[in-house]
């Protein structure tokens, strides 16, 4: 099963082209000298500038990241101390807070949108920042469960009482002896969790106030009005970031494999 | 001498530099607009989208200016419809300063105590404001609100698509000559109205048939329609993908002005009136900064670039002295008598009558563009297939139980 | 360890952000606008029977699809070499994390009646196709915008299948498609599972996809909802009413999909 067959080839081609004209068409016409979707008239980097200068797209860029980092970073806190509370549940007590964690992963987001919506009002807290950072934590604890809590059950609980013998108390086993074997569960839990947040349009939407108005909240209200080629500009821009950071990520982990593989190499060879 | 021209020159740097400082507007009284300087305060403004002038094109950039002016931050969004509006002040858990929503959703806000009573103390410039436009039904006495702009619904089409014979009514959002090139508006009040219209029926009235009526019509020509847009219109229009669209004369202005082969009238059956107007919602922080942004508003250098911009009438007398003569004579933007005699403006309906208007609105839009049939039958095999599916799948799992011993 | 305190923090988030806002739900379902109990919000859904019908049928319609897509597609990159799969892999992943506003919005451009594909087939003479604003549009939509997450699960589902055991079913005489049915069908479930929830839930509850290339025509009940609260037509006791009814199918459709997998879901969302 070496060789590919060419009808295998040939679909892998038909489906990526599926996957990226539509991506590939929006950044042809980002350098589109008139303002038309479909007809090329000349190339320009305007639209560039253009969204360089706009205000409401580098507040909205600003306003994002923001978000998606401190809610990523409260979510891994919270998330990873749950996980640890959970390892130690018995079974009925852990499959309940499972059951728990998958709520809102099932949920539909315009019903979670919806919800925390009317839990804002209720309460009297206007809608902005803060009710926006806390929506954000909401959907993102889960995702950093799931990453963790796995790795807790892949480790070896006898790690833990063998760093209390050797001298270490409570909290110095934890962070000396556990934290260590759960940290790719933690950091791939926390990347996730910054992709959700950075990617949220519908959960933002119905929780957001006037001054913190995200990103893909701009773009969804840039299409409702005269569309600008500053959308398809902002597409590329985005397009460009999000494929460094997956070759960077990719390459960062060949390169990690190239040297646990040359590191077996010289174990075997001594 | 020498010293004497060094300092000359010093100066004269030194005013170089100081100049972009001052906003470049001119304004009535800059003296009231020096009072939250330096305070760090902001004011939330919720306005139509392409309704002020922005900065692009050569215009001026109104928001940029206030806050030259008086070091008060614009926070500035954007909504696409009246009931847009409505829906997110409703809930009281967003907060505004500043909003413009048009005549009749204003006496619905009234109605339902959401706006604050305005200080006319702190907006010298009301004044201008022309006679015509001032108590007006659905605010009597301006304790609310004060307008920003007006106008009247028509229709655009395209000159090269739509057949000269076919202009002149209503009817031509009907014609099943232009199935698929039609758009339509995407609000209750205006898309009902237009039926309304056809009907020879009121835009208020309190009658249920008469709306059923309207929502007939509406439905009957739902298969014709391309899409139902407010702001989008504009790009559709320019690129040729509908030819034909009810919007506001005002859009003349980036509708035909850019586009040579886009048409525009108003039907013989009469259209709609409507005044935006300025207000503050009670949810507002910073009244008085509020009054002071509605005050900048009026200033006659603001008033005219807001309308060279938008093109939508003004209702500023000093503005409207200050435009050239062929904008005041064009009968797009300031129509003559007899069309304007043919209005009626909307006004709020009774909450029965809106709550029914909703549920019409919503019927409208779920309304499938080619019958609803088959959608009972989906349901009914949806909940067959379940049904089997978790039936064979239990049965399968009890024959493996009993496999196993 | 054996401490389940830390767990505390996130159990009382959860309360908090997810328990009470679904108490809320259900509350302003059953009451009208001044608080009084009432049934008829949920007899009020009666009368959009049809969203309701069409929502299920485009969403079952575009899950059907995507399958049918992505499971060859998953299969033939799970048997690339492994040092080569990741690349493929990756750019299969890539438009996930473009925001999929843009996405959607791209193929406005593209199915437009001056659209690209329609100047294409007229270069051959074919009519001007109304492809935007019908349901086709929005299946199509659908499709795109979530095809990622079927060919996620599959792929993680078929990498684990051992090329020794379709070696060792064709070695017994297995016909290809006996290979496919009796060997890697069985054993991509989980994923398949998996997918179909993924992509079903999204799908059935959109409102985007269904406002951007439906054009109004086309209701679901995403729209619905989101025309009751943030809408032309604000009444959020029926809205909520609706969220309700949506969160019972989609339940519905997760317990029997958990019917057919006895794995963890949580292994999959990586």
């Amino acid at each position: 099963m070496t060789k590919m067959k060419n009808s295998s080839k040939l679909y892998l081609v038909l489906i990526y082209i599926f996957l990226y004209a539509p991506i590939i068409v929006l950044m042809v016409f980002s350098f589109n000298s008139s303002k038309s979707r479909n007809v090329w008239t000349g190339f320009t980097l305007n639209w560039y500038s253009n969204l360089f200068n706009n205000r409401q797209i580098t507040n909205s860029l600003m306003n994002t990241l923001v978000l998606a980092l401190v809610s990523s970073v409260v979510a891994t806190i919270i998330g990873t101390l749950a996980a640890l509370g959970i390892s130690s549940m018995k079974k009925k007590a852990r499959t309940l807070a499972i059951n728990l964690t998958y709520i809102p992963i099932i949920s539909p987001e315009i019903v979670t949108g919806v919800s925390l919506m009317l839990l804002f009002v209720m309460a009297g807290v206007g809608l902005g920042m803060t009710t926006l950072i806390l929506a954000h934590i909401t959907f993102n604890i889960p995702y950093v469960i799931l990453n963790v809590l796995p790795k807790f059950r892949q480790m070896d609980t006898h790690l833990y009482e063998a760093a209390q013998d050797l001298g270490c108390n409570g909290v110095q086993a934890f962070f000396k002896v556990v934290v260590p074997e759960i940290m790719p569960g933690i950091i791939s839990g926390f990347l996730m969790a910054l992709t959700y947040s950075i990617d949220d349009f519908v959960i933002s939407y119905f929780t957001t106030g006037p001054q913190s108005q995200t990103l893909p909240i701009t773009i969804y209200s840039m299409t409702r009005k005269r569309i600008s080629p500053e959308i398809n500009a902002l597409s590329t821009i985005i397009f460009l970031i999000v494929l460094t950071v997956l070759i960077v990520m990719n390459v960062a982990d060949s390169n990690k494999q190239k040297k646990i593989n040359a590191m077996n190499v010289r174990r075997e060879s001594l | 001498m020498k010293k004497g021209i060094a300092l000359c020159v010093m100066i004269l740097m030194m005013l170089s530099v100081a100049l972009p400082v001052f906003a470049e507007v001119e304004v009535e009284d800059a003296g009231i607009y020096e009072k939250f300087k330096g305070q760090n305060i902001t004011v939330n403004v919720y306005n139509w989208g392409e309704y002020i002038a922005d900065g692009t094109d050569g215009a001026m950039d109104v928001n940029a200016e206030f806050e030259e002016l008086t070091g008060i931050k614009v926070v500035y969004n954007t909504f696409p419809t009246n009931e847009e509006l409505y829906a997110k002040l409703k809930n009281g858990s967003v907060q505004y300063d500043v909003i413009i929503p048009s005549d009749y959703m204003i006496n619905r806000m009234i109605a339902e105590d959401m706006l604050l009573p305005l200080d006319y103390v702190n907006i010298p410039n009301a004044q201008y404001v022309m006679d015509e436009f001032l108590n007006l039904e659905f605010d009597p006495r301006n304790e609310y609100s004060i307008p920003y702009t007006w106008g009247l619904v028509g229709v655009f089409y395209n000159k090269e698509v739509v057949d000269k014979e076919d202009l002149g009514s209503w009817d031509l959002l009907w014609n099943e000559k232009y199935s698929g090139e039609i758009l339509m508006f995407s609000n209750p009040r205006d898309a009902f109205g237009i039926a309304q219209k056809l009907l020879g029926a009121s835009f208020n009235s309190e009658n249920k048939d008469e709306w059923d009526a309207a929502l007939e019509k509406l439905i009957e020509q739902k298969p014709l329609v391309q899409v139902y847009v407010m702001d989008e219109i504009y790009d559709k229009m320019s690129g040729g993908e509908a030819a034909i669209g009810p919007y506001y004369c005002g859009d003349a202005k980036v509708l035909i002005e850019e586009n040579d082969n886009i048409g525009f009238y108003f039907p013989k059956e009469g259209t709609n009136l409507f005044v935006d107007a300025m207000c503050i919602p009670s949810s507002a922080r910073n009244k008085e900064a509020a009054e002071l942004y509605i005050n900048f508003m009026l200033e006659t250098e603001v008033g005219l670039a807001n309308t060279d911009y938008i093109g939508y009438a003004t209702p500023n007398q000093r503005v409207y002295d200050a435009l050239d003569d062929d904008v005041k004579s064009d009968p797009i933007y300031y129509p003559d008598e007899a069309t304007l005699a043919n209005t009626e403006v909307f006004q709020n309906l009774s909450p029965e009558m809106n709550e029914y208007v909703s549920q019409l609105w919503v019927n409208l839009m779920g309304t499938s563009a080619n019958g609803n049939n088959s959608a009972w039958m989906v349901i009914v095999l949806f909940i067959v297939a379940i049904l089997l599916v978790v039936i064979v799948v239990l049965s399968r799992r009890r024959k493996k139980k009993r496999e196993e011993y | 360890m054996k401490s389940k305190l830390p767990a505390v923090p996130y159990l009382l988030w959860m309360g908090v952000f997810t328990i009470v806002p679904f108490l809320l739900v259900i509350f302003f379902a059953f009451t009208d606008s001044s608080g009084r109990f009432t049934l008829d919000n949920l007899s009020g859904i009666t009368s959009y029977i049809p969203v309701f019908g069409r929502s299920l049928w485009l969403a079952l319609v575009a899950t059907v699809i995507c399958l049918v897509l992505a499971y060859p597609f998953a299969y033939i990159i799970s048997r690339i070499p492994s040092h080569r799969q990741s690349i493929f892999y990756m750019l299969a992943i890539l438009p996930m994390w473009m925001n999929y506003l843009l996405r959607t919005y791209a193929w406005m451009t593209i199915l437009e009646n001056n659209g690209l594909l329609n100047r294409f087939l007229g270069l051959f003479g074919i009519g001007p196709l109304s492809l935007i604003n019908t349901q086709g549009a929005v299946v199509l939509g659908m499709v795109y915008d979530f095809i990622p997450f079927m060919i996620l699960p599959l792929y993680s589902t078929m990498v684990k299948i051992d090329n020794s055991v379709v070696e060792a079913a064709q070695d017994l005489g297995a016909s290809t498609w006996s290979v496919l049915t009796r060997v890697i069908l069985p054993l991509s479930v989980p994923g398949i599972t998996t997918g179909i929830t993924m992509v079903f839930v999204p799908s059935v509850s959109t409102f985007i996809i269904s406002r951007m290339l439906g054009g109004g025509s086309w209701l679901m009940i995403g729209d619905l909802i989101e025309m009751q609260f943030l809408g032309n037509a604000y009444n959020p006791n029926l809205g909520s009413a609706i969220s309700l009814v949506l969160m019972v199918i989609v339940l519905i459709i997760m317990s029997i999909t958990n019917l057919f997998d006895d794995e963890e879901v949580g292994e999959m969302i990586k």
